[in-house]
């Protein structure tokens, strides 16, 4: 058994090390897949603010990363078409800058991340699932129905966007661009966690009576979480609508907030670097398992089954010795 | 009377047919130790929990500090000065001591919203929280996890959490319930010097604790007072006699 | 607008709230009675509609179908139970989230892999394809009114289920109070797996029925069950009437939302932008329905505080 924190460097040089070796190798395929990796793992880090520390089990979480990714799609779009976005009662207008994007995104995702969080956390349980599914399912319609923006076949970019200094088309340059993105989170996600407001928020999550005895109003501190969750995510998405270079409503379903979620619990719930682990698990199975059958999601499926009923605790859980505070 | 802090005035409370609280006032002064009695059903809980604030009575009113709390809430009252602790223990139980005795700390200071420095190497923050936690005598078990704890352990913590409010009142639900001998003999003597700082509202079944340590009692009895007074007024209350000490007085 | 058509949409409305209804009777019965939150409850809508797609196609019988996707669903549904639901009732939602999210992938994918992606075709019965005269002279699909007689007729059923007989007794004592149930020395598991099996037998039905108005595929049933928590969270959970009134609720705004909307925008846009603006809004329309209960009421409309 070992320490989490030295099996969190461990995954994070890990990915490091399978880049910069592709890279070297030349092999431009296990870049992108490494990097495709690293923008779940994002998504998930949103997630598991939520999930792990807040307990909010959000089933809904594709809403903000199709948010993300659609931010980008519409910049991008117009920037590409060279046609304004709006020019009443101002003008706006598309960009190919990937930081004003990443605002943008973030922008729109916590706005509304914190509006659905409004509704949603009226409720709690099963009902709180149900609600989040279904404002997903909302916004995955919404976008199909949209015809601006591609519509049920989705909108491809041709270029990838653009970063001061950076040449973004090159795979270990962009990979640079989301892990530190991902780094940076982590880093901000791990303060937080040990902030007061971390205290408070896992307080809420184990005893929200013992919370508002206090004083403090749970309700508050959750929809917080939320909004700080869902801006994460979504900045996840942005990132994959530029990594693929096309957006559809797929990004908006609920098998996307399904597979989030799936990150989460192969890695370890609660796990700083749950998602990360789950992640890279995922891109793996999908990768080796794919190429054994057509249909690995059964094999998927199953796996996902065993490590529910039989491995809480996910592959950190199962590796390392800090007893996790949900265990 | 301007010493009254808490003042419940005639609340009912009603479940359909079922009348919990039935025109029911209290008050509680500065400095005593009010202790509430009743048999199993009376309505104590229902009554403890329109005083916290989870539910919100039918009709009457309740005064804390001067200011009309009805229809305020639970978090709004602990911030206004009331503190809490339950019967069974509401704790975050996967935290350790000294982490529920912070978020106490964090009541106080008055919010949580501080996203970025380590709350646990807050000098203020953790001064208050141990020094609540030397006073009730967890000082040994401050690093323990909470759901390790004996139950006589939980109290102790509850009430640690509630001192470091510093609330100007407390609400005690049943603080000596799971606790052994020597505990319940520690913490009686701890609230005795514990009401010049707060005056209390104390739920209890343990007489001993409650004639040790009431300044005044009430009797609720189906969701009714039937009686308020001090130790030796209640013992020889015949309608009391009959409705509660029954068995000890026959 | 005429008032044929709109009566003529009522009843689609109704027809599709009928459906919901089927298919939320069966999840709120389930979480009702074993605390449980099952999202393969779609997986089981599927099963049933491949059932009868697959009898009909060899026997060419619509009733054997009927009667298949119910043993079909009820099977598969007891048998799941058996080896992993009832794993689950002690676990916390999480993880009967992720479960039974697994459950769906491995369902999915094997009726992929058995039956292929292409979609199967279910035909509505001959006596059925043609149209019946309503009073007023509204000509409607015999087989849509079929399926509203066929939803009514089950609501009733399970009403009379569930206030009249012993089964429903237990589980009106389930849902009370768990504890109570066992000292009573009903036997608990063969309660659990029996309320599990006559849910899905619901769902399966459902999408037998629904089956022959749309195609059966893979992945079918996830757009209906995530339809039916709207439904559950409107009308409440554990709450059969509250999984009627929901049902009919979203159907009807759902079928309505879709004709109207685009109309009424027509009236102050050009059509193609009043035609787009009018979908995507009718496609959030049942959303914006649960978000208006969620304001007045979290816990829906029948549900407990």
């Amino acid at each position: 058994m070992i320490s989490e924190r030295f099996l969190n460097y461990t995954v994070a040089l890990l990915i490091l090390g399978m880049a910069l070796g592709a890279w070297v190798m030349d092999e431009p395929f296990l870049i992108t897949l490494t990097t495709k990796a690293v923008i779940l793992a994002l998504a998930g880090v949103g997630l598991n603010l939520a999930l792990g520390q807040g307990g909010l089990i959000s089933l809904g979480h594709a809403a903000f990363f199709g948010l993300g990714g659609y931010a980008m799609g519409v910049l991008a779009s117009h920037a590409q078409n060279f046609t304004p976005i709006m020019e009443t009662p101002f003008l706006i207008e598309g960009t190919n800058s990937m930081p004003i994007i990443w605002l943008v995104a973030i922008v729109v995702s916590s706005f509304f991340a914190f509006v659905i969080g409004l509704f949603s956390l009226r409720t709690s349980g099963v009902y709180f699932i149900m609600v989040t599914l279904a404002f997903g399912q909302m916004l995955y319609y919404f976008s199909i129905s949209w015809p601006a923006y591609g519509g049920e076949d989705g909108l491809s970019i041709y270029v990838r966007n653009s970063f001061p200094g950076l040449n973004t088309l090159d795979p270990i340059q962009f990979f640079g661009i989301c892990f530190v993105v991902l780094m940076v989170v982590i880093y901000g996600v791990n303060r937080l966690t040990h902030s007061s407001f971390g205290l408070a928020l896992n307080g809420a999550r184990q005893n929200a009576q013992r919370i508002r005895t206090v004083g403090l109003n749970p309700f508050k501190i959750q929809l917080i979480a939320f909004t700080i969750s869902g801006a994460i995510t979504g900045l996840a998405g942005a990132l994959f609508a530029d990594l693929n270079r096309f957006i559809s409503p797929t990004m908006f379903s609920w098998q996307t907030s399904g597979e989030i979620m799936v990150f989460i619990i192969l890695g370890g719930v609660a796990r700083l670097y749950g998602p990360v682990v789950g992640a890279a698990l995922f891109i793996l199975l999908e990768h080796w398992l794919g190429g054994l059958s057509e249909f690995w999601h059964i094999y998927l499926g199953v796996i996902l089954l065993s490590v529910v009923l039989f491995a809480r605790g996910g592959l950190i859980g199962a590796l390392s010795k800090k007893e996790n505070a949900d265990a | 009377m301007p010493d009254t802090v808490l003042n419940i005035q005639n609340i009912s409370k009603s479940f359909g047919a079922l009348k919990a609280s039935d025109g029911v006032s209290l008050d509680l002064r500065e400095g005593e130790i009010h202790a509430l009695i009743g048999p199993n059903g009376a309505g104590k809980s229902t009554l403890i929990s329109q005083i916290a604030g989870k539910l919100k009575p039918d009709t009457g009113k309740i005064d804390l500090l001067g200011y009309d709390v009805t229809k305020l809430s639970i978090a709004e009252r602990a911030k206004l000065g009331l503190g809490r602790t339950f019967q069974i223990s509401e704790l975050a139980m996967d935290y350790t001591v000294l982490e529920n005795v912070m978020l106490g700390a964090l009541g106080k200071r008055g919010g949580a919203f501080r996203f970025f420095m380590p709350v646990m190497k807050d000098a203020e923050l953790r001064e208050c929280a141990q020094s609540a936690i030397e006073r009730v005598g967890l000082s040994h078990q401050m690093h323990k996890v909470t759901s390790e704890l004996s139950h006589g352990q939980r109290r102790q913590l509850e009430v640690a959490v509630a001192l470091t409010l510093e609330p100007k009142v407390f609400l005690m639900d049943e603080p000596m319930a799971g606790m052994g001998a020597e505990g319940s003999k520690m913490l009686t003597s701890f609230l005795d010097n514990l009401r010049q700082q707060a005056p209390i509202l104390l739920v209890e079944h343990d007489m001993d604790a409650v004639f040790a340590l009431a300044d005044r009692i009430s009797v609720l009895v189906y969701g009714k007072v039937i009686a308020t007074g001090n130790v030796d007024f209640i013992r020889n209350h015949d309608e009391v006699r009959r409705a509660y000490l029954g068995e000890e007085a026959a | 607008m005429s008032t044929v058509l709109i009566i003529e949409q009522i009843l689609n409305g109704l027809q599709f709230g009928v459906m919901l209804f089927l298919m939320a009777a069966g999840l709120t019965l389930i979480f009702g009675v074993m605390g449980l939150i099952n999202l393969a409850h779609g997986s089981l809508y599927m099963v049933g509609a491949f059932a009868a797609a697959a009898v009909a196609a060899s026997t060419g019988s619509f009733l054997l179908a009927l009667a298949a996707s119910l043993a079909a669903a009820a099977i598969v549904g007891a048998v799941v139970e058996l080896v992993v639901i009832r794993r689950l009732y002690d676990r916390d939602h999480l993880d009967q989230v992720l479960a039974t999210f697994a459950l769906i992938l491995i369902f999915s994918e094997s009726t992929r892999w058995l039956f292929g992606s292409f979609p199967l075709f279910l035909d509505v019965p001959k006596a059925l394809s043609g149209t019946v005269t309503l009073p007023g002279g509204i000509a409607y699909s015999s087989y849509r009114l079929m399926i509203i007689l066929v939803g009514v007729a089950v609501a009733i059923g399970l009403f009379l289920l569930i206030s009249k007989t012993r089964i429903g007794m237990r589980i009106r004592a389930g849902e009370n109070d768990r504890e109570m149930i066992g000292a009573l020395g009903v036997d608990i598991s063969k309660l659990y797996t029996l309320v599990f099996a006559l849910g899905a037998a619901l769902a399966g039905l459902s999408g037998a029925l629904v089956g022959a108005i749309q195609s059966v595929q893979v992945g079918m049933g996830e757009p209906v069950l995530i339809l039916a928590f709207v439904v559950i969270v409107i009308g409440g959970i554990g709450s059969i009437k509250g999984a009627l009134v929901g049902a009919l609720l979203v159907g009807l705004t759902d079928t309505l939302g879709r004709v109207m909307l685009p109309l009424f925008f027509a009236n102050f846009m050009e059509q193609s932008s009043a035609t787009s603006v009018g979908s995507s809004l009718a496609s959030m329309s049942i959303y914006i329905l649960m978000a208006a209960v969620l304001i007045f009421k979290p816990t829906g409309l029948f549900g407990r505080a």
